[in-house]
């Protein structure tokens, strides 16, 4: 009950801020700009009119998840709202846990708008299949990992050093994969294993990206959306328990 | 209730600088009870650790020594918190809200359904002066306002204990004495208040017990009757006619504080100066208009224990 009410909160705070409109209103562009984009390239109109939808549904989604998330607590300490927030009966694990589900549930309605405009216009034009919904909701759980990671920075660090640090996290996200080639390569086994580690411990974003697949007509199989679908929450999970361990040691000066 | 409200033993607290190359010991053995229904002033220099020791009650910060035990339970218990209400230090909130929206949402965190936080929210606007205000946001609220709201919020839950950091500023003389006012109701209905404060005429219109902090330790606390004199300190004399330099070239005893016209106001130290005065101006042909007595305030204790003086 106080988790949701400090989400519905967050969830206010967002829309009432005009910047997330317009990263949406420049998604939905993006989206309906991707038909004139195809026009340039014969023959493989659809395949670029479902890429360029898929990565807007997933950038813009990151970018807010990036730019809103590490702000949420950050600002709550700086602008010192905290004081009376964590002085009335709420523990500090229901505050961080408020926070990302207030981000979540803007994230959730962020991404259903731009599917709706992406779907419509590919309805429109016959090239709907259900390919895409697995790879929207796999964009979606990317989305919940990126904004707990974001949650984590801002618990300890400023927005602009957790900016930094979640999108370094992002790109490593999606290269992890590279570590197990690179664990071939080398020499040694310490070093082997240092490779397998990082690759173990990093999160393996490119398990949520089905988007290639999907754009080239390939199905992809339900257990694999459930499994990677499952690993991301894992991840989330573990990365949010990390950052209330942090928030509630933490001092409010 | 029976339970104190508030009993401190041991604390310490030290803020430590960069990777901990610098550190300051702010608070070093802080011991402080405050009685069931009564009213506190924590009074004490800025930089004293007056915000500190309030913040670690609360739970804002962790001490690094200590016990804070809040009616017989300890301060980190979450529940609590429900019998307590915490009005911060120019205290800054959702701008993006109303002032109704803020206190429903504030009412969410203590558990209370939507008929209930309505009631009580429009309760607490009406208390602090703010109805007819509720649905303004937040961002178009005057520091005086910001202040009377987060007052309300400190009210919401009718809370048993009520701390608050340095109340009275970014207050009219208006908004002053309602907040005295309120703080006084809150003792009148049973509930204790432990606030901190520089302005000295504020704690002492209505505190029943002082503390002053100095060095992160209480140098000097107990109730205002026993700590200060009883006794009247000074005269203050003020006539017309003769002029006071005129006076003291006899030998006259006394201080001129202010002189306007023909009028002119002494302080004289003592019945028989102050008698000496009155027989002086009697001789010279003038007239008494007041004369009052002087006995020692608050400010005078405060700068006697802070300065040594």
């Amino acid at each position: 009950m106080k988790t949701l009410a400090m989400a519905a909160n967050t969830f206010r705070e967002a829309i009432r801020d005009r910047i997330l409109y317009l990263l949406l209103a420049f998604a939905i562009l993006m989206i309906g700009s991707s038909r004139l984009l195809s026009l340039l390239t014969v023959g493989a109109e659809e395949k670029i009119v479902k890429d360029i939808g898929l990565a807007s549904i997933s950038l813009f989604g990151v970018a807010t998840a990036i730019f809103v998330g590490v702000g949420l607590v950050f600002k709550e300490i700086e602008k010192r709202t905290v004081y009376t927030l964590v002085s009335k009966p709420i523990g500090r694990s229901q505050f961080i846990l408020g926070k990302y589900l207030g981000l979540v549930m803007v994230l959730a309605v962020n991404v259903a708008v731009m599917t709706f405009f992406f779907f419509a216009l590919l309805l429109a034009k016959g090239w709907m299949d259900a390919g895409l919904t697995s790879a929207v909701v796999l964009i979606f759980v990317e989305l919940l990992l990126v904004t707990a990671i974001a949650i984590l920075f801002s618990s300890f660090s400023t927005p602009i050093l957790s900016s930094l640090f979640t999108v370094t996290f992002y790109i490593i996200g999606h290269l992890s994969w590279g570590l197990l080639l690179l664990a071939e390569k080398v020499e040694g086994e310490a070093a082997r294993f240092v490779c397998k580690l990082l690759y173990q411990l990093l999160p393996n974003l490119e398990a949520l990206n089905v988007k290639g697949l999907v754009v080239h007509g390939r199905d992809v199989p339900l257990d694999q959306v459930l499994f990677a679908s499952l690993y991301g929450v894992s991840y989330t999970v573990i990365v949010l328990v990390v950052s209330v361990i942090i928030f509630r040691r933490r001092d409010f000066l | 209730m029976g339970e104190i409200p508030i009993a401190i033993e041991g604390l310490r607290k030290t803020y430590k600088g960069h990777l901990s190359l610098t550190s300051r010991e702010v608070i070093r053995g802080l011991d402080l009870k405050i009685e069931s229904a009564e009213v506190f002033g924590l009074l004490g220099q800025n930089g004293a650790g007056k915000t500190t020791t309030l913040k670690m009650i609360l739970s804002l910060i962790f001490p690094d020594a200590g016990t804070i035990r809040i009616f017989g339970m300890d301060h980190k218990s979450v529940s609590i918190r429900k019998r307590i209400g915490f009005l911060p230090e120019n205290p800054y909130f959702y701008e993006y809200l109303t002032g109704h929206e803020f206190l429903r949402f504030y009412g969410q965190l203590f558990g209370y359904g939507r008929s209930e936080r309505e009631k009580r929210a429009a309760r607490v606007l009406e208390r602090v002066g703010l109805a007819g205000r509720g649905d303004l946001a937040l961002r178009k609220y005057s520091k005086g306002m910001l202040q009377r709201i987060g007052m309300a919020q400190a009210l919401i839950n009718d809370p048993d204990l009520v701390i608050l950091d340095e109340p009275m500023s970014g207050l009219d003389p208006i908004g002053r004495r309602e907040f005295r006012d309120i703080i006084l109701e809150l003792k009148a209905r049973g509930a204790t208040v432990f606030f901190s404060s520089h302005i000295l005429s504020d704690a002492e219109a209505v505190c029943d017990r002082v503390g002053i902090l100095k060095d992160g330790r209480i140098e000097v606390s107990g109730r205002l009757s026993d700590l200060l004199s009883s006794k009247v300190k000074a005269w203050e004399v003020t006539f017309t006619g003769p002029r006071f330099e005129a006076l003291v070239t006899n030998g006259l005893p006394g201080e001129l504080i202010s002189a306007r016209g023909a009028e002119s106001l002494v302080r004289v130290d003592g019945e028989p100066d102050l008698a000496k005065l009155l027989d002086a101006v009697r001789r010279a042909g003038g007239s008494l208009i007041s004369v009052a007595g002087r006995r020692e305030t608050l400010e005078d204790l405060y700068v006697r224990e802070v300065s040594g003086r």
